[in-house]
């Protein structure tokens, strides 16, 4: 059978449940004592275990086997969680990790057994000393409803007799015997290797269903649909075939082991006993039926195998308490949602192209007839982009979820005390933007963790707590996200910088001495640019900032730094939210359609000739109490302006940062959204602009960069 | 065809172990040359359309049209070759050359006259002049049954950034 239509769907999972596991573990470090999360482990353990047992990664099975016998010592409470034992779960992690790479850059998970961390997992169990005897038929066992249910059937009886019936349940069995009608009680095996059970099951049920009418099954068949099953199932039939015609039908099915059928009768089924027995209250009975999905019930009666009811009631908790709400979401390919982007840009642009037209031919008929339908279609486009745009943008925290436990190793590594405080993980950005931003976060947390902090004698000696502490904060701001990272360590040191820059003849002594600290600072982003005295592992080969910068740069954000010496730095990241459909104002100059993206545009202003201002032979313009840089933007895109040298000027006032500058433009046309092309690599010389953009006549018109004209 | 490499086949089969390769051109003119571009490097051939101005590039980019959507650079042949600039006639047109790696790019041409087959051995190989500037865009020689000569585009080279522009 081919399983690799379904490694795709194995890859995503497993990687979510690594992530799970990952902050789980790091939570249960912290709280030894939360059953929610020892339980959250056990599950995505457990899910893990099936997965690759499906997918026939027997190795990376093996491994998760152990590992949730571990938690399922853990859940039973026989075993406490212990440091070192996070430790060798973190291993655990790091392996599947691997496994899971292996997998997808091979379809192989590899051969590695990781055989000294299993005997680490089996050193585990087998240490909790006196409780081994009685937890270890358990813990061996899948830890599931089902199973357990095994236990009861080896005590004694037929797993039929086992399974526990509700009350019209019951009553259809009872009825079936009155009228006379053969009822059988069938245990289907599934032979070990079958890659999809719950399509041999299907198999079965429906050949049983040809001969007869199945009254019970366990598990249901909706989890057996959904392979919530180990290798056996079992069902009751009400038929008037016999009972070989059943188990032959059974067993035509391939990858079927051993089918078991008898007659069911009720008096040996464990319900129909418990109902005389204690008559319990049904109403209570029900109810955990409906959350629960392997069928239990919660009076526990002493007649019934003890071991396995005891399992079962602490397993049929947190089944309750962990059964996810129902998703309401899909996943969908990333290619479909560029593929719907494009579409609402061309929609767009049509759409632009309709309203030009429009204007021409009502002006042209001194009418405006349409103008309202043409409304109700922008506002219809610009949702429907914007519910796009939503599509596509995913929380951070995707990426920044790795990041706790990063730390934590970084710890361990440096010798450094430190701990990290994330806020706005949910904070919203578009998915590619998300996919790329990982790598120079990363970069910029371990740059403070390295170069940032100070040891903890230092930090002692200096009067701040031991433990370093590391921020990675992220909200939105305007039409921009920012992603801060902060530390409260040392800070840049500008001297330090400035003595490499000139060591290294990025710049010379000259230009250093009159050098703002500030831009001293900025280059640190020059490529092989690295103070650490020492090259580590954790960073400091100089291959660092200048590579966060371009990575940034190349989203269309900017990263900027701001520290003070002993008392920590701030690495600011800002992103634009969107990438590909921006507002933006539309202007002429020399002749010449320019757009201006809204979101740099502080205010428009028109300055006559007499306020422009000459300091240092530049021009500057004074914007109520604030002096700002005048650029003529037909001398930075070499054409001729239009307006003559005494007419009064239409400025653009732009900002980048908390810097801010007057563009000199010679005609506004109006703000438009407009949808960014690439200009392509051929023109990337072109610093000035960042793309292109075609307008409703089809014509093309550049997008201007204003951050580079600072 | 020239009849006599028909008449050697054995020689053929020593050397190249297959059938004749054969190469498909498609004839341009820029000033009073024939050039050949390989039809496997053309998405389209486009007629002038409003070629929108880009500031500070090499002055032989041109700008970038909108070809159904998309925009797409656009560079001077003359001018990348150092010729006279550019006479946009009725006959001009915009050469859309394909590239996975770089993307689309149009090359203006003075005229696109046909589509010609030629076979491996109607294409001399030239070595590099380095006196010649034009002669570094071009990678063969195209001769045809009529004596015609086709220089045939060397298209990396051409669309190499300013191999000449200094």
């Amino acid at each position: 059978m081919d399983t690799s239509q379904y490694l795709e769907i194995f890859l995503d999972e497993t990687k979510e449940h690594l992530q799970n596991l990952n902050t789980s573990i790091l939570e249960l470090e912290s709280e030894p004592e939360n059953e929610n999360t020892i339980n959250e482990i056990f599950r995505a353990a457990h899910s893990l275990k099936g997965m690759a047992g499906t997918m026939g990664y027997k190795r990376m099975q093996d491994l998760t086997h152990n590992m949730e016998n571990v938690f399922s010592e853990v859940r039973n409470g026989s075993i406490k969680i212990k440091s070192e034992m996070i430790d060798i779960l973190f291993q655990c992690l790091d392996a599947l990790e691997e496994y899971t790479d292996n997998i997808q850059n091979t379809q192989d998970e590899g051969t590695n057994d990781n055989e000294p961390i299993i005997k680490s997992l089996k050193a585990i169990i087998d240490s909790k000393g006196e409780s081994v005897g009685e937890a270890a038929a358990p813990a061996k066992e899948e830890a599931k409803a089902s199973e357990s249910k095994s236990d009861d059937a080896s005590a004694g009886g037929t797993k039929w007799d086992n399974v526990k019936l509700d009350e019209s349940q019951m009553d259809v069995l009872e009825e079936a015997k009155k009228q006379g009608k053969n009822v059988f009680g069938m245990n289907v095996e599934i032979q070990e290797g079958c890659i999809l059970k719950a399509a041999r099951a299907f198999l079965v049920i429906k050949a049983i269903e040809e001969l007869g009418e199945i009254a019970v099954s366990d598990p249901p068949t909706q989890d057996l649909e959904d392979e919530k099953f180990d290798m056996d199932f079992t069902l009751m039939v009400v038929t008037d075939n016999s009972m070989d015609d059943l188990v032959n039908a059974a067993k035509a099915v391939s990858e079927i082991g051993n089918v078991t059928a008898g007659e069911f009768i009720p008096d040996n089924n464990v319900s129909f006993k418990k109902e005389e027995a204690t008559a319990a209250p049904k109403e209570e009975a029900k109810a955990p039926e409906t959350t629960a999905p392997a069928p239990t019930t919660t009076a526990p009666t002493a007649k019934a195998a003890p071991a396995g009811d005891k399992a079962q009631g602490g397993k049929a908790e947190p089944k309750k308490a962990g059964k996810p709400v129902v998703n309401r979401t899909i996943r969908v390919d990333i290619e479909k949602l560029d593929n719907m982007m494009n579409l609402v840009s061309e929609l767009i642009i049509a759409k632009n192209s309709l309203v030009s037209a429009t204007n021409a031919a009502n002006a042209a008929a001194g009418t405006n007839s349409t103008n309202e339908q043409i409304e109700y279609l922008e506002s219809v486009t610009t949702n429907l982009h914007e519910s796009v745009m939503k599509v596509r943008m995913v929380p951070i925290e995707s990426v920044v979820s790795k990041f706790p436990r990063m730390i934590r190793d970084l710890q361990k590594t440096l010798g450094k005390k430190m701990e990290l405080f994330m806020t706005g993980e949910d904070t919203e950005l578009d998915r590619t933007v998300v996919d790329e931003i990982g790598d120079p976060l990363m970069h910029l947390l371990r740059n403070s963790a390295d170069h940032g902090l100070e040891s903890a004698e230092v930090r002692k000696e200096r009067g701040k707590p031991e433990v370093g502490s590391i921020f990675l904060d992220a909200y939105q701001e305007g039409n921009n996200v920012i992603i801060e990272v902060r530390d409260d360590g040392n800070g840049i040191d500008v001297e330090a910088v400035k003595a490499k820059a000139i060591e290294r003849g990025v710049i010379t002594p000259e230009q250093g001495a009159i050098m703002p600290d500030k831009d001293i600072i900025n280059l640190l982003f020059n490529a092989g640019f690295s103070t650490a005295k020492q090259v580590t592992d954790i960073s400091g080969r100089g291959v660092g900032l200048d590579v966060v910068r371009s990575k940034i740069e190349s989203l269309s954000g900017e990263v900027s730094v701001k520290s003070e010496l002993g008392v920590g730095s701030t690495w600011t990241i800002r992103l634009p939210l969107t990438l590909a459909i921006i507002q933006s104002l539309m202007v002429v100059v020399g002749g010449e359609k320019y757009a201006i993206s809204l979101g740099s545009i502080e205010t428009i202003e028109t300055i006559e000739p007499g306020e422009v201002k000459l300091v240092q032979n530049e021009e500057v313009i004074n914007l109520r109490g604030n002096v700002l840089p005048l650029i003529r933007l037909n001398q930075i895109l070499e054409n001729e302006s239009t307006i003559g040298p005494d007419d009064a000027m239409c400025v653009v006032i732009v900002k980048k940062g908390d810097k801010m500058a007057g563009l000199v433009i010679d005609e506004l046309i109006g703000q438009m959204e407009i949808v960014i092309k690439p200009l392509g690599k051929y023109i990337k010389q072109a610093k000035v602009i960042s793309g292109a953009t075609i307008l409703g006549d089809g014509e093309v018109a550049l997008i201007l960069d204003t951050n580079v004209m600072f | 065809m020239d009849l006599n490499n028909n008449n050697a086949p054995a020689i053929i089969d020593e050397d190249h172990r297959g059938p004749i390769k054969t190469f498909q051109y498609i004839v341009i003119k820029v000033g009073d040359e024939q050039y050949g571009i390989d039809i496997n490097f053309i998405d389209n051939i486009v007629r002038m359309t409003p070629i929108t101005r880009i500031p500070k590039v090499s002055e032989y980019l041109k700008g970038v049209i909108n070809l159904r959507g998309e925009v797409i650079p656009v560079m001077s042949l003359r001018l990348k070759m150092g010729l006279p600039a550019d006479v946009i006639t009725k006959a001009s047109r915009i050469i859309i050359l394909k590239s996975e790696t770089e993307g689309n790019l149009g090359v203006i041409v003075d005229e696109v006259k046909e589509v010609v087959t030629l076979t491996e051995f109607e294409i001399e190989d030239v070595s590099p002049d380095v006196k010649d500037v034009r002669a570094n865009f071009i990678n063969g020689i195209g001769k045809r049954n009529n004596n015609e000569l086709i220089s045939l585009l060397d298209l990396s080279t051409i669309t190499l950034e300013d191999n000449i522009n200094a």
